[in-house]
């Protein structure tokens, strides 16, 4: 039995390929763990981001700075009322939100946050990225036909459309970076050695096609690479909904779209698919075009001062964190009233201590750092996901779809065509 | 009147017998609680999928029979109500009222009077404006601007507040000038917002005025030309960004207005975006015209005389002026008494609103927000 | 990687396909025909799955049910409900229905019989297959074994398309 546990730790596999059902087990639930506190930060982080970009300062009652804001809100919504509308479908107003949570959930089964942190890796990878991910869109749709009311329905309409429209932009962008994987070549114009070989579709193996031709597939025949990666990054937005595309739940025109006539926890299965999916597709595209869990420059800066230095990162963010928490706990008011928010401050602040010394432990700094590199890109397409909604207008439904078929489209296709004549001719 | 939902009959929606698969056309209400039709209208819309067929403006949930009151106001009474018409733009509505009186009267304000009119009528016009960008852009779906326009506001709010103690419904002047002197140090408050403002108003056209999906929403969307406009009597930036240059403060100048230098900023294509060219140049104007009207603003008296008790001559009067949303005006019939026999508002959103169906037929729902918000409507107004 | 309690799941997916398969065809309402219709595709994407085509259930995800049915889901919905509530759903052919699916129940029980002692496969080893190649060997045959015939496929489709949008456009 010890033996069953303690065997994959020793395999360099992830849980999936070794046919460990217990350890496969154990990630489920570490991912799905991670996935719920990374929504409820991003909910914090969103409103505190946007609030200051908006001159203002957000939450700030319900806990230190508003840290417990996002708990506050979790538990308002469950115990609020579960309203569903007299005419409503019932069985297909209930499954629609299930639908979405599940399929934003199973993306994460071949996520790989480490060359051996995913729960298996398969042949398919990408293509099941993008088909589970595709299967969201029919949640909105059987939400917003079920609601039986004219918004929501609109709301269907235009997403399903948008949705379809942007996976094609997207297949192509994904197609071209697969097509890279079989381009041997080293560096960012490398000759091939050899013949032109064997693509992946795996997750994991596109990582490491990446780290063999030492080159990221976003700056891979510059500026091919990076102009797929653009066309990804457009798409993926409006696949997932938010602003500049987030035309399906546009509540100036459609009040909230598909999902008007929800309320309470359903709503929340909602909020909570949007986060995750937008996570899930980040996901993709760092694996895809920014190295997954490849560390910065591991070509170049080599060697043992160095691995040591960018192993220390992780520490590092989080004692800077700790740093910040210590800084906010000093600044507090002075005043018996902040008693408690000041105490829980300070403990926040020792738990991110805690977490940056345990991080230091050269075990623990190995396995980790993979996850923190991998976690630390996709914070980054998450930062500029709430970016965008502070700073761009809402497409309209027409432009979005010239947008789609009438740019994104034919580009997509003339990048995968150049990838193709360069990576054979080079 | 029967229930306006139900008497929709130039809409045709009356036609059930629809084939089975060919039932693409929509009905949609949008309002009266709806976020982006600024309070409380009510819009029947008719879509063919996204495409608008027609438009029906339900009115009158905000009615409380401004008019009817009046005449059973004394003129001094009625002013306040005046102010809960246009509530963003409080003190046009006052000004408006006060110079029609004060002509039934046959008084001149004194001139200290109307420069501080001036100064508070355009301080109010660029609060308006901002509120109007904030939600504008808010309804095309841009959040940021609302907090940087009402940042903004907030100071022309704080002067009105020291100046006459409200905020929003501010009763600022009466008939005759106005009750308040200015209070000490006035002028530098103005000033001072006014060098605050002047970078605020390129950080909003940083924000919009290039900004690609702006443009693509904006260009092109609820076109109307200047004899459209003319024909249904629409007035202020609307028609001037439909190339019309017609402004009251120069066409026929009331107050102060014959003494400053100012321009009329006008547009070419009628569409939204020039609107919001023309608003946005309007807003530099009002700043350059308080700049002048402060820096020369004449010592004297701020009241004429005006008897106790207002008991204007028999007849009627029609004074109209430049608000921010276009010309207001106010039709008013004496008899001699100390209450109007008859009083009759000209609301420039009321007016401009008739125009919505004209701008939208044919574009898309995201349009109808977007035209709403262009037309910078405001229900207390429209439906006084 | 050994696969995990095979029966059981080939049970359930084909339990799922049948069950997805009745509703289709006795639900009144389009739309939950159609999400039927959905529940079939996805239980023979697994299907696929177990038979070590991963490639194939993958399309068959993304295409049918992420693509497909979504365009099918877009129709239905603006179909007036309660006009499809009203209409037959069974147009009383009970005999010539029933004669065809006895006729067909026959065929098929024939063939598996016959195959059965044709190619008496119990017992033998199951075929290796390739599983983890198996996207690049679909790819060496559509690309190049089966090239033309792939090409003039798709030329078929890009005709059909284009039918379409001539059909469906009032003004072009």
């Amino acid at each position: 039995m010890l033996d069953y546990v303690t065997s994959y730790l020793r395999s360099n596999t992830t849980p999936g390929q070794a046919g460990n059902l217990l350890w496969a087990f154990i990630y489920i639930i570490l991912i799905f763990l991670g996935l719920s506190v990374a929504v409820i930060a991003m909910n914090w982080l969103e409103r505190k981001i946007l609030a200051h970009m908006q001159v203002r300062l957000g939450p700030m009652r319900v806990g230190p700075h508003g840290l417990l804001q996002p708990i506050a809100d979790a538990i308002k919504l469950l115990i609020k009322e579960d309203i569903m509308p007299a005419e409503a479908d019932k069985s297909v107003f209930w499954i629609a939100p299930v639908l979405i949570v599940i399929t934003a959930f199973t993306t994460f089964i071949v996520v790989p946050f480490g060359p051996t942190h995913a729960v298996t890796d398969m042949n398919i990878g990408v293509l099941f990225m993008l088909g589970v991910s595709s299967l969201s869109v029919l949640g909105v749709v059987m939400a917003g036909w079920a609601s039986n009311s004219h918004y929501p329905l609109i709301g269907a309409l235009r997403s399903s459309a948008q949705m379809v429209s942007y996976e094609i932009a997207m297949g192509l962008a994904v197609v071209a970076a697969v097509l890279m994987t079989s381009l041997h070549g080293i560096g960012l114009y490398g000759v091939a050695h050899g013949a032109v070989g064997d693509g992946t579709l795996s997750m994991i193996d596109i990582v490491k096609a990446q780290q063999d031709q030492h080159a990221w597939f976003i700056f891979k025949f510059f500026p091919l690479g990076l102009i797929a990666f653009f066309i990804f990054a457009v798409a993926m937005i409006a696949e997932t909904n938010r602003a500049p595309f987030d035309l399906p739940e546009a509540e100036s025109e459609l009040t909230a779209g598909f999902h008007t006539e929800y309320s309470g926890f359903r709503w929340s299965l909602f909020f909570l698919a949007e986060y995750s999916a937008m996570i899930a597709v980040s996901s993709i595209a760092v694996t895809l075009w920014l190295g997954g869990w490849l560390r910065p420059f591991p070509t170049w800066l080599t060697g043992e001062t160095w691995d040591l230095v960018f192993s220390l990162f992780p520490a590092a963010t989080f004692l800077l964190l700790a740093l910040i928490a210590l800084v906010g706990t000093l600044r507090m008011p002075k005043h018996p009233y902040f008693r408690v928010q000041t105490l829980g401050l300070a403990g926040f602040a020792a738990v991110l201590a805690l977490i940056g010394i345990l991080l230091l432990l050269p075990p623990v700094r190995d396995r980790i750092q993979d996850i923190y590199w991998f976690s630390l890109k996709v914070a980054g397409f998450m930062y500029l996901y709430i970016w965008y909604r502070g700073t761009f207008p809402r497409y309209r439904f027409d432009q979005l779809m010239r947008v789609g078929w009438k740019v994104l489209l034919p580009v997509g296709l003339g990048v995968l065509i150049l990838t193709a004549i360069v990576g054979v001719l080079l | 009147m029967s229930d306006p939902s139900t008497n929709i009959s130039h809409l045709e929606l009356g036609d059930r017998n629809e084939t089975f698969l060919d039932s693409n056309e929509l009905v949609i209400n949008m309002g009266p609680q709806h976020p982006a039709t600024h309070g409380v209208l009510r819009v029947i819309l008719k879509l063919d999928g996204e495409k608008v067929l027609g438009t029906e403006c339900v009115i009158g949930y905000l009615h409380r029979g401004v008019e009817k009151i009046a005449e059973n106001r004394t003129y001094a009474m009625f002013n306040p109500y005046v102010d809960r018409m246009d509530y963003v733009a409080a003190v046009s509505n006052g000004l408006g009222y006060c110079e029609a009186v004060e002509k039934l009267l046959n008084v001149q304000a004194p001139p200290r009077a109307n420069y501080i009119r001036v100064i508070l009528t355009e301080l109010n016009r660029l609060a308006s404006h901002m509120l109007w960008l904030g939600t504008h852009a808010l309804d095309i779906g841009a959040i940021t601007p609302l907090f940087y326009t009402f940042r903004d506001r907030e100071e022309i709010l704080k002067i009105f507040e020291k100046y006459c103690g409200a905020r929003l419904t501010t009763h600022a002047f009466r008939i005759g000038g106005c009750l308040y002197e200015t209070y000490d140090g006035f002028e530098k408050d103005v000033t001072n917002f006014l060098d605050f403002v002047t970078p605020k108003i390129d950080e909003y056209e940083e924000l919009l005025t290039t900004n690609r999906i702006w443009v693509e929403r904006t260009k092109n969307v609820g076109k109307i030309s200047g004899k459209e406009c003319i024909a249904l009597g629409v007035t202020g930036p609307v028609l001037r960004a439909s190339g019309v240059r017609w402004d009251v403060r120069k066409a026929q100048p009331y107050a102060a207005y014959s003494d400053f230098d100012f321009e009329i900023p006008i547009g070419q294509n009628g569409d939204t975006y020039d609107r919001y060219l023309v608003r946005m140049a309007e807003m530099r104007q009002s700043l350059h015209i308080i700049r002048q009207a402060v820096g020369k603003i004449p010592e004297g008296p701020i009241m004429a005389k005006v008897p106790k008790v207002i008991k204007p001559p028999v007849g009627e009067i029609y004074h109209s002026i430049e608000a921010p949303k276009g010309e207001l005006g106010y039709f008013i019939v004496s008899d001699g008494s100390t209450q109007p026999y008859r009083l009759r508002v000209r609301p420039p959103s009321f007016v401009n609103l008739q125009a919505l169906d004209m701008m939208v037929r044919g574009q898309l729902v995201a349009d109808v927000v977007a035209v709403i918000g262009t037309l910078d409507i405001v229900l207390g107004e429209v439906d006084r | 990687m050994t696969p995990v309690a095979t029966p059981f799941f080939f049970y359930l997916l084909s339990g799922l396909a049948l069950l997805g398969g009745i509703l289709v065809i006795t639900r009144k309402n389009a739309v939950h025909s159609a999400l039927a219709l959905i529940l079939t595709l996805l239980a023979l994407a697994g299907l696929y799955l177990m038979l070590y085509a991963p490639f194939v259930a993958g399309v068959q995800i993304i295409l049918y049910a992420g693509g497909i049915m979504v365009l099918f889901l877009f129709v239905i919905m603006l179909v007036s409900i309660e006009k499809s509530q009203r209409e037959d759903q069974f147009n009383k052919q009970w005999i010539g229905g029933l004669v065809g699916a006895v006729a067909l129940g026959a065929l098929f029980v024939r063939v598996f019989v016959r195959s059965k002692a044709l190619h008496d496969l119990t017992g033998m080893p199951m075929a290796q297959l390739p599983e983890q190649s198996n996207t690049q060997e679909i790819a060496v045959y559509l690309y190049g074994n089966y090239m033309l015939a792939f090409e003039i496929a798709s030329l078929l489709l890009l005709v059909a398309i284009i039918g379409a949008v001539v059909m469906a456009k009032k003004r072009i």
